[in-house]
C-alpha cells in the first residue's frame, strides 16, 4: 500500500538545488525546480552509488558528483555517460509548508 | 573476408566504446567494429586502482553483451589491428582477417611506461585489469610493496593496498609528489594523509639498480619488497598510426575537430594529442572524462559534424576518504586564489593575466567540492572572468556566477 511519508520543510531546500533524504535504509534525493516544483527520485547514482544531494542541479537536470553523470530528476531519464540505468521516482506533494513523498509497500 | 565498409574503432577503452555507442545515438545505422586487443570486455579502469583490496579486482564494465548486442555493435576481443592500409582504406588483424573502413578511429591509448633501467627482475605495472590482479595476488595483508613514483596511480595504490594492511613503500626521484597535475599544497596535503596512513616516502631518491626484489638507490640506501611496481606514467599507444604514416608527437596528432591528416582518420583519449581550447597549445591528456567526451565527440565528427572539440579538461582521484578534483590545467608559478567551504575541503583557483579563470583544484572529503569545481569548470569553459574575491568569499554562492560570467 502506498504511503506518504514526511520528507522535509519546502525551506529546507533552496530554488535549483537539492537535498538528501534518508527514510527506512533507503536514500533519496529531493529537487526544487527553478520553477518552484518539488521532485524525488533515488538518492544514489546509478552508477556508483554516490550521493546525488552533493551534485549541481542545472534547470531540471541533477549531474552526478562523482563522474558528471547527468539526470532529468523530473522523470529519473539518465541523459549522459557513464550510466545507462535511470533513477526511480517517486510522487510528492506538499502539505502546510512541508514535502511529502510517496513510497510503496513496506517502504 | 571481406564486408561492407563501416564505421572501425581500433581500441575497446573507454573512448573505443563510447564511441561505438554514440555513433548509434548520432542515428548512425551501419556497421560499426571495435577491435580490441585484451580478452576482457570493455571495462573502467579507475576502480583499478582505488577502493579496498582482498577478493576479486572488480571488473566494471562499460556495457553489458546484452547492451553491445541490442546496439548492433560488432565487438571483436583479443583482437590485435596490425596494420592499417590507408590507400585502400582496410585494417590488417592479427589473426588474418582484413575489414574495409569509411572511417576509422584511433581510440588506442595508453600503455604504462617501464623503468628505463636495464633489470631482469619483475617490476609490475598497473594499466589492465590482468596487472591488477597480478598486483592484488601477491600484495596480500602484511606483505610489503615498493611503489616506484609518487603520481596519481602510485599514490591511489598506496591507499588501496593500506586499506589491505599492506606494507607500503614509495619512492619517488622528485622532491614532491604529483609533479604538474595538482597544485603543491593540495599533493603535499595528500603526502601528509599517506603518511598518517603509515605510508613511507623517499623523495629524491634515484635507483640505481634493481635486482631480484631488491631496490638500490643512489645514496646506498636498499629496499626489498614482495612485490615492485612502477607507476611513472604512461605512453601514448602510436605504433599503429606511425605505421600508417599519420603525425605522431606525443600522441597522435589530430585537429580541433578530432581528425588526423588523413580526413577519414580519427584519434581520440590517451592517444591523441590535440589543440588546446582557447590557447591552440598541444596537449595530450589521460583522464577518462576526456576519453569519454572525445570519443563522443569523434563520432559526431567521424558522422560528418565537424565539430570543434572544446571541452575544459577534468580529472578526479580519490584516495582514502578524499576526492580531488581539478578543471582546466594548473599553471606551475602562478598564484591561487584560496575558497574555503568547510567540512575541511579546500578550492585553488589560478586566473590567466586577463582575468580569465584557468584552472581549480578541490581537495576534500567525498562530495565536498563537486559541485564548486563544476562550476569552475564550466566558468573556465566560457572564458569567465569572475572576481576572484567571490571565490575566495566561502558564503558567497557560486551558482550566481553563472548567470552573469
Ligand atoms: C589504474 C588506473 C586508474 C585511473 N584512474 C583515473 C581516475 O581516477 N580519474 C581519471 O580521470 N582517470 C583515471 N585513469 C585514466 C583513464 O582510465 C584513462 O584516461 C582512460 O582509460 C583512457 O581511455 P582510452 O580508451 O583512451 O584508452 P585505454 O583505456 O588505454 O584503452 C585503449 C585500448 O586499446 C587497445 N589497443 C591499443 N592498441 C591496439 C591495437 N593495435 N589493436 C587493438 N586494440 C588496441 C588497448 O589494449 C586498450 O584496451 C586511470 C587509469 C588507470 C590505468
Ligand atoms: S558515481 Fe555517478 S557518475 Fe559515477
Amino acid at each position: 500500500m502506498p504511503s506518504w511519508i514526511d520528507a522535509c520543510a519546502t525551506d529546507d531546500i533552496e530554488e535549483e538545488d537539492v537535498i538528501r533524504f534518508d527514510h527506512d535504509g533507503a536514500v533519496f534525493a529531493i529537487y526544487r525546480s527553478p520553477d518552484d516544483r518539488f521532485y524525488c527520485t533515488d538518492g544514489l547514482c546509478t552508477h556508483e552509488k554516490v550521493s546525488l544531494a552533493d551534485g549541481l542541479v542545472m534547470d531540471e537536470i541533477i549531474e552526478c558528483p562523482k563522474h558528471n553523470a547527468r539526470f532529468d530528476y523530473r522523470t529519473g531519464e539518465a541523459k549522459a555517460a557513464p550510466v545507462c540505468v535511470n533513477l526511480r521516482t517517486y510522487a510528492t506533494k506538499i502539505e502546510n509548508g512541508r514535502v511529502l513523498i510517496e513510497l510503496m509497500g513496506a517502504q | 573476408m571481406t564486408q561492407h565498409r563501416g564505421m572501425v574503432i581500433v581500441g575497446a577503452g573507454e573512448c573505443g566504446a563510447r564511441a561505438a555507442f554514440a555513433l548509434r545515438e548520432n542515428g548512425y545505422s551501419g556497421p560499426i567494429d571495435v577491435l580490441g586487443e585484451e580478452e576482457h570486455r570493455p571495462y573502467e579502469r579507475p576502480p583499478l586502482s582505488k577502493g579496498r583490496p582482498g577478493g576479486a579486482v572488480p571488473l566494471k564494465e562499460i556495457a553489458t553483451q546484452a547492451q553491445w548486442d541490442s546496439a548492433e555493435i560488432s565487438l571483436s576481443l583479443g583482437t590485435k589491428v596490425t596494420e592499417v592500409d590507408r590507400a585502400d582504406r582496410v585494417v590488417r588483424l592479427a589473426d588474418g582477417r582484413i575489414m574495409h573502413y569509411d572511417k576509422l578511429l584511433f581510440a588506442t591509448g595508453a600503455r604504462a611506461r617501464r623503468l628505463p633501467l636495464a633489470t631482469t627482475a619483475p617490476v609490475a605495472t598497473l594499466r589492465t585489469m590482468s596487472d591488477a590482479q597480478h598486483i592484488s595476488s601477491i600484495a596480500v595483508p602484511g606483505s610489503h610493496v615498493a611503489i616506484i613514483g609518487a603520481g596519481l596511480i602510485g599514490l591511489e595504490l598506496a591507499a588501496r593496498l593500506r586499506a589491505g594492511d599492506v606494507d607500503v613503500t614509495i619512492i619517488e626521484v622528485s622532491s614532491a609528489a604529483l609533479g604538474r597535475a595538482v597544485p603543491p599544497e593540495l599533493a603535499a596535503r595528500l603526502v601528509q594523509r599517506h603518511r598518517n596512513e603509515g605510508v613511507r616516502f623517499e623523495f629524491d631518491a634515484e635507483i640505481t639498480a634493481i635486482t631480484d626484489r631488491t631496490i638500490a638507490l643512489l645514496d646506498g640506501s636498499q629496499f626489498t619488497a614482495d612485490l615492485i611496481v612502477a607507476a611513472i606514467g604512461a605512453e601514448p599507444e602510436t605504433g599503429l598510426a606511425e605505421q600508417a604514416g599519420l603525425e605522431v608527437r606525443n600522441g597522435i596528432t589530430v585537429n580541433v575537430t578530432l581528425a588526423t591528416s588523413d580526413q577519414n582518420i580519427f584519434a581520440a583519449g590517451d592517444c591523441c594529442n590535440f589543440p588546446s581550447p582557447r590557447t591552440g597549445a598541444p596537449v595530450r591528456l589521460e583522464s577518462w572524462r576526456n576519453a569519454l567526451d572525445q570519443g563522443e565527440h569523434a563520432a559526431a565528427n567521424m558522422l560528418g559534424a565537424s565539430r570543434e572539440y572544446q571541452k575544459t579538461p577534468w580529472f578526479w582521484s580519490e584516495q582514502y576518504d578524499l576526492t580531488l578534483q581539478v578543471a582546466g590545467l594548473p599553471q606551475p608559478g602562478r598564484p591561487f586564489v584560496r575558497r574555503e567551504p568547510g567540512s575541511g575541503a579546500t578550492l585553488l583557483f589560478q586566473f590567466d593575466d586577463d582575468g580569465r579563470l584557468v584552472s581549480a583544484s578541490g581537495l576534500g572529503p567525498s562530495g565536498s567540492v563537486a559541485k564548486e569545481i563544476r562550476i569552475a569548470e564550466m566558468l573556465i569553459e566560457r572564458g569567465a572572468r569572475p572576481d576572484p574575491r567571490l571565490l575566495a568569499d566561502a558564503q558567497s554562492n557560486l551558482k550566481k556566477l553563472l548567470r552573469t560570467g
